[in-house]
C-alpha cells in the first residue's frame, strides 16, 4: 500500500508553509491569552497538543488513497447528517446555542466535519455527473438539496458562520464546475428574495444585530458593535511596525473580545504592524495558489474538484476571518485557520491539508 | 470522456485554476488594502483612541444568595472584599507610593517592589495586583489620598462572610475558583475564568440557586485610566437565598457538646424529615476559605487524625452496633419468631459450632426477655434471634427503613450505606454466606454500615410508628425579592409494614434504656420530657485484637447513641456517633441528652437556665435579623 514514490512527491513546501503558519499561530495565542488568569493548562500549550494530534491524523489521512473517499462520501455524508439531526433532537446547549452532541467520551461538534464532508460529496457527484458545458437548472437540483438539508440544519443551530462557509465552499466547487449563465444570472436575482425572507423568518436576533451594528458600529457602541470598534483600533494602533510582540494595549488589557480565538488576527496586527500582517497575508496568499496549482495538476475529475473544494475552505476562512476582523464584513464566528486556538478548527484545517497533501503525492499514479 | 472532451477539458481545467487564482488575489488585494487604511492612512486616530478614549469592561460578579437558619438567622452572607492594583503608567512617584503603601497596608515594601517589577514588561496600563483582602480601615485611608497618590486602583468583589463563625461548615461548605474541567461542564456553561463556585456542601450542591448572573459596566476611562463615566451597565442578579430546615440553637448545642471529638450527629423532625442539625466534628473554620488559606492552618487540617474537613454526617459510614436491635427486634417480632414473652438465657457468651461470640457482659445477664435485652444490650439474644429469623429476612426489614440505600438529603455525595445479604455476599465475593455471620449482622457488626442520617431517620421512622420522609436541609428557596421559588414539603420516601403493638414493643424497650435502672443510655435522661433511645458501641478492629484498641486512637471503638422524644408523642429524632468514643452510653448518651435539652429549651418545653445573658450576643442577633428583613423587602 506505501508506495515508496509517495515520500519522494511528498509535498514539503506546502507542509512546511503550514506548519511555520501553526507556529505562528502558537506564539500568538501565548500573547492573547497573556492576560488571563491561569488555571489549568495555557491555551498555548493545548493548541500544541492539539497540533500533535493533528499531526498524527495527517499521517492517517495521507497513508489512504484519497480515491477511497470517493466511494465513501456519501456514507460519510449520510453519518454527519444523522448527527446533525440528533443535534437538533438531543443536542447540548451552551451559550444559546445548541451546536453539540456528547457521545459520553467526548463532545462532538458535527457541523465541523460537514465543512469536509460536503466537499467529498461535491466532488463525487460532480466527477459523476459531469456537466460538459456547465450546470443547468436541471442539473442543479440535486446538489442543492445535498447542500440545503446540512445548511438549514446548521443556520437553526444556530451558527452562521458555518453555514456560510458550507454554502460558499460548495458554491466554489460548482462555479469551479461551471454554471450556464441562464443558471448564474437567475441565482443571482433570487438572492434579494431569498435574503429579505432570511431577514424576517430565519436570523435571530442577535445575529441581525450583528449585521445591523456591522453596517453601521456607531448603532451599538457598547453592546455588538463594540467588538467591531475594539478590533479596528487594535488593527489601526498598530500602525507600520506594530507595537511589539506582548505589548499591545487592546489586547493585553483585555478591550478585545475572544482574542485567542476569532480575533486573534487583531491581537497579531496590533503587535506586528503592518509588515507582520502583510507577512502573514502572503504566507496565506501562498497556501491558498499552493492549494490550486494541486488541484491543476491533479490528473482525476474527483481528485481536482476535491482539492479546489479544500483550497475553498481554506481560502473563505481566511477571506470571513480577517475581513471580519478589519471590519470589511459582520461579525460571524469564523476562526483563521492555524492561527485562531481551537482544536477543531485546527483539526478540520489539518485535514484538509492532509487532503491536499494525499492528492498532491498521487498526482503521478495514472 | 472521449478523447476530444478531455483536451478541451485538459485546457479548460488550467484556464478555471487561473481564474480562481485571479479571484483569490483579488479577495487578498482587498484585505491588504483595508490593512493599509487602517495601519497607515487611519493609522494615527485609530493610535490615539486606543491611547486617550478608552472604554474599559468592568465585570461586576453578582453577589450570592444568602443562606439562613428555619428561623431566618444569617448562617452566611456577602462581604465587600478590596483590592489594591497600580497601573504603572500612572504613578508619578513611586517611591513615595510603595513606602505609603507599606507603610498603610503593613506590607513589605521589598515584596511590593517585586509584584510591581513582575508586572512590568506587560502592556500599558496593565494593572497590577499588588494587595488583595484589605481591611476598611486601610481601604478609607486609600481613598481619601488617592489624589496624592496617583496610579492605584481600587477593585471590589464580594466574598463570602460567616456570621455565626464555624458553625455547620460542613454543611455550608465554601467557594473556590472554578477549575478548567468545571468550565467546560454544561452546567456551568455561563460561567467565566475567575468565577468562584461552591466546592462543596450547600454552596455547591444549591450552586444554581446561590449563584446569580454576572452583570457588567463599560465605562470610559481618561489617558490616567481614571473612571469618567458609565457607558452601559448590565446589572448583575443576585443569587436566590437559601431557607434551612436547620435549627440555629439546636446546631449550635449540638456542636459544643462535641467539643474537639471527632464526630457526628444529626436530628430530625420525626413527622416531616427536616434535619434540624447536621453536625460534623471537628469543624473548620470557612471563611478561611473565602480569603487566603494560611499554609500552616491547611497542613495541620489536612494532618489531624480527626479529619477536620471530612463530612461524617454525610460521607461517614459506620457499624451501627448496638442500635441495629431495633432492625433485628422488629423483623423477630414481625416474623413472629419472638414475642414480649419469649426468653433466653445468656451466660455471657454463645457458641455456634467451634466459634463463640460473646456478649459485651462477659458474667453474663440470666434470663432476658425482649425488653430486658433491648434494656441492657444482650448480645446472645440477639444471637438467637438472629439464628431463627436468618440474614435475609433481617435485611429485608432494613430495607423497609429505606437503609442500605441513599436517602437523598440534598447534598452531593451522599453514602448508602450496606445492608448485607446472601445474595450480596455470592454477588461481591463469590461465597455463600456463613451461618457464623449472621450473629454479628443481628448486632449492627460485621458487613453493616449506616451511616448518622440513616440512623435518626430510623429512629424517626419507629418513633412515628411507620414512615419514613425524606431527611431534608433546605425549606425553601427564596428570590431578592422575597418571593418563595421552591418550597420543600415534607415527602415519604417508605412505609415499613410493621404491626403497631410490634412497634410499641420496641419503643418500651428504648424507654427502659434511658429511663430504668440497669438501662445502658441513663446519660440520655431528661427529667422535663420523655427520653427513649438506644445506645452502640461498634468495633472498628475485631475482638481478639483488643489490645491495640488500648495504644492507638484510630483502633478504639465508636460510640453511638440514638434517641426520639418525647416518648408520647415524638417529635424529634436524634443520632449521634463519636468516632472511637469506645462506649455508646457513656460518650454518646450524654451528648444526645444535651441535643435534646437545646431543642425543648429553644420550644420552650424546658425553662433556660436564667444565669448570663451575654447582651453582646444578643444586640449582634438583632443586627442579623433586621439585615434579613432588608433582603425580603
Amino acid at each position: 500500500m506505501i508506495d515508496r514514490r509517495l515520500f519522494t512527491n511528498f509535498d514539503w513546501v506546502f507542509f512546511f508553509l503550514v506548519m511555520l503558519l501553526i507556529g505562528a499561530g502558537i506564539m500568538n495565542i501565548y500573547s492573547a491569552s497573556a492576560s488571563y488568569r491561569a488555571t489549568g493548562l495555557p491555551f498555548c500549550i493545548k493548541q500544541l497538543y492539539w497540533t500533535g494530534g493533528g499531526l498524527l491524523l495527517m499521517v492517517l489521512v495521507c497513508s489512504i488513497d484519497y480515491h477511497i473517499f470517493e466511494d465513501l462520501s456519501y456514507w460519510f455524508y449520510g453519518a454527519v447528517l444523522v448527527l446533525l439531526v440528533l443535534v437538533m433532537l438531543v443536542g447540548k446547549t451552551t451559550m444559546g446555542a445548541t451546536r453539540w452532541l456528547n457521545l459520553g467520551i467526548m463532545n462532538v461538534q458535527p457541523s465541523e466535519p460537514m465543512k469536509i464532508v460536503i466537499i467529498m460529496t461535491f466532488a463525487r457527484y460532480f466527477s459523476k455527473n459531469y456537466a460538459v458545458d456547465g450546470i443547468s437548472f436541471r442539473e442543479i437540483a440535486y446538489p442543492l438539496m445535498l447542500l440545503g438539508a446540512p445548511a438549514l440544519m446548521i443556520m437553526k443551530q444556530p451558527d452562521l458562520g458555518t453555514a456560510i462557509l458550507v454554502i460558499l465552499v460548495a458554491c466554489s466547487i460548482m462555479v469551479f464546475v461551471g454554471i450556464r449563465w441562464k443558471l448564474l444570472v437567475s441565482a443571482l436575482l433570487a438572492l434579494a428574495p431569498a435574503i429579505y425572507l432570511g431577514w424576517h423568518f430565519y436570523l435571530r436576533e442577535y445575529q441581525k444585530n450583528r449585521i445591523l451594528n456591522f453596517l453601521n458600529p456607531e448603532r451599538d457602541p457598547l453592546g455588538s458593535g463594540y467588538h467591531l470598534i475594539q478590533s479596528k483600533i487594535a488593527v489601526g494602533s498598530g500602525g507600520i511596525l506594530g507595537k511589539g510582540y506582548m505589548k499591545g494595549t487592546q489586547s493585553q488589557l483585555r478591550f478585545l473580545p475572544e482574542q485567542h480565538t476569532d480575533f486573534a488576527f487583531s491581537v497579531f496586527a496590533e503587535e506586528w504592524g503592518l509588515l507582520g500582517c502583510i507577512l502573514l497575508l502572503m504566507l496565506y496568499l501562498f497556501l491558498v495558489l499552493w492549494g490550486l496549482q494541486i488541484a491543476g495538476r491533479c490528473n482525476d475529475q474527483f481528485g481536482r474538484l476535491l482539492a479546489v473544494g479544500v483550497t475553498a475552505m481554506i481560502f473563505w476562512h481566511i477571506v470571513i476571518n480577517i475581513g471580519m476582523v478589519v471590519g470589511l464584513f459582520p461579525v460571524v464566528g469564523v476562526p483563521l485557520p492555524f492561527l485562531s486556538y481551537g482544536g477543531t478548527s485546527l483539526i478540520t484545517s489539518m485535514m484538509g491539508v492532509a487532503i491536499l497533501l494525499n492528492i498532491s503525492m498521487r498526482r503521478f499514479m495514472f | 470522456m472521449s478523447g476530444q472532451q478531455y483536451l478541451r477539458g485538459n485546457r479548460d481545467r488550467s484556464q478555471r485554476v487561473l481564474w480562481g487564482a485571479a479571484i483569490v488575489g483579488f479577495f487578498f488585494l482587498i484585505l491588504a488594502a483595508r490593512l493599509w487604511y487602517l495601519q497607515v492612512i487611519d493609522s494615527d486616530r485609530l493610535k490615539e483612541l486606543s491611547e486617550i478614549n478608552r472604554l474599559r469592561f468592568v465585570p461586576v460578579a453578582a453577589s450570592r444568595g444568602n443562606i439562613l437558619d428555619r428561623n431566618g438567622k444569617v448562617l452566611v452572607r456577602n462581604t465587600p472584599s478590596f483590592s489594591v492594583a497600580i497601573v504603572p503608567q500612572e504613578v508619578k512617584d513611586k517611591d513615595t507610593l510603595l513606602s505609603a503603601l507599606s507603610r498603610y497596608l503593613g506590607l513589605d515594601r521589598d515584596e511590593l517592589l517585586q509584584r510591581w517589577e513582575k508586572g512590568k514588561g506587560r502592556a500599558k496600563y496593565f494593572p497590577i495586583v499588588i494587595a488583595s483582602g484589605i481591611s476598611r480601615d486601610q481601604l478609607e485611608f486609600l481613598e481619601e489620598n488617592q489624589l496624592w497618590l496617583p496610579g492605584i486602583d481600587i477593585e471590589m468583589k464580594p466574598i463570602r462572610e460567616y456570621p455565626s463563625g464555624i458553625l455547620a461548615a460542613h454543611l455550608l461548605g465554601y467557594l473556590g475558583e472554578i477549575t478548567e474541567q468545571d468550565l467546560e461542564k454544561e452546567e456551568f456553561s455561563e460561567y467565566n475564568q475567575g468565577d468562584y463556585v461552591g466546592k462543596n456542601g450547600l454552596e455547591r450542591s444549591w450552586e444554581k440557586f446561590l449563584h446569580g448572573i454576572n452583570g457588567g459596566r463599560q465605562i470610559e476611562v481618561d489617558a490616567r485610566g481614571r473612571y469618567l463615566r458609565t457607558l452601559s451597565e448590565t446589572r448583575p442578579t443576585v443569587g436566590n437565598s437559601l431557607v434551612l430546615t436547620i435549627d440555629h440553637a439546636v446546631q449550635q448545642a449540638a456542636e459544643k457538646a462535641f467539643g474537639d471529638r471527632a464526630g457526628a450527629a444529626v436530628v430530625m423532625e420525626v413527622d416531616t424529615g427536616e434535619i434540624l442539625a447536621f453536625v460534623s466534628s471537628p469543624g473548620f473554620d470557612p471563611s478561611l476559605f473565602a480569603g487566603k488559606m494560611p499554609q500552616d492552618v491547611w497542613k495541620s487540617y489536612l494532618e489531624d487524625k480527626r479529619h477536620p474537613l471530612e463530612n461524617k454526617a454525610l460521607k461517614g459510614q459506620y457499624p451501627p452496633g448496638s442500635t441495629f436491635k431495633i432492625i433485628t427486634a422488629l423483623a423477630g417480632l414481625e416474623s413472629g419468631m419472638i414475642d414480649e414473652h419469649t426468653t433466653v438465657t445468656c451466660k455471657g457468651s454463645y457458641d455456634v459450632g467451634k466459634d463463640t461470640f460473646k456478649c459485651w457482659d462477659k458474667k453474663g445477664h440470666g434470663t432476658v426477655d425482649l425488653k430486658r435485652a433491648l434494656r441492657e444490650s444482650c448480645d446472645v439474644y440477639f444471637y438467637q434471634l438472629s439464628e431463627k429469623v436468618g440474614v435475609d429476612r433481617i435485611a429485608e426489614m432494613a430495607r423497609r427503613f429505606g437503609l442500605g440505600s441513599a436517602l437523598g438529603v440534598g447534598l452531593e455525595n451522599e453514602k448508602s450505606g450496606l445492608i448485607p445479604t446472601t445474595e450480596w455476599k455470592e454477588k461481591k465475593y463469590g461465597k455463600k454466606w456463613f451461618r457464623g455471620e449472621t450473629l454479628p449482622v443481628s448486632i449492627g457488626q460485621g458487613y453493616t454500615l449506616m451511616t448518622p442520617i440513616q440512623l435518626a431517620s430510623m429512629t424517626a421512622a419507629l418513633a412515628n410508628e411507620g414512615t419514613v420522609y425524606r431527611p431534608h436541609l433546605v425549606k425553601r428557596v427564596v428570590d431578592p425579592d422575597g418571593r418563595v421559588l421552591k418550597e420543600y414539603k415534607p415527602e415519604v420516601l417508605y412505609r415499613p409494614a410493621v404491626k403497631p403493638q410490634n412497634f410499641r414493643l420496641v419503643k418500651e424497650g428504648l424507654l427502659a434504656v434511658v429511663n430504668e435502672p440497669h438501662g445502658t443510655g441513663g446519660a440520655a435522661r431528661l427529667y422535663e420530657v420523655k427520653v427513649a433511645g438506644k445506645t452502640g458501641t461498634s468495633q472498628v478492629v475485631k475482638q481478639r485484637d483488643a489490645k491495640m484498641r488500648e495504644v492507638a486512637y484510630q483502633y478504639r471503638d465508636h460510640a453511638l447513641f440514638v434517641a426520639f422524644a418525647p416518648f408520647e408523642k415524638p417529635e424529634v429524632a436524634v443520632s449521634v456517633v463519636i468516632e472511637h468514643g469506645e462506649h455508646g452510653g457513656a460518650a454518646a448518651a450524654p451528648i444526645a441528652g444535651t441535643i435534646l435539652r437545646a431543642y425543648f429549651e429553644q420550644k420552650g418545653v424546658i425553662k433556660k437556665p436564667a444565669a448570663k445573658v451575654d447582651e453582646s450576643d444578643e444586640a449582634e442577633d438583632a443586627a442579623d435579623r433586621d439585615e434579613q428583613k432588608e433582603g425580603d423587602r
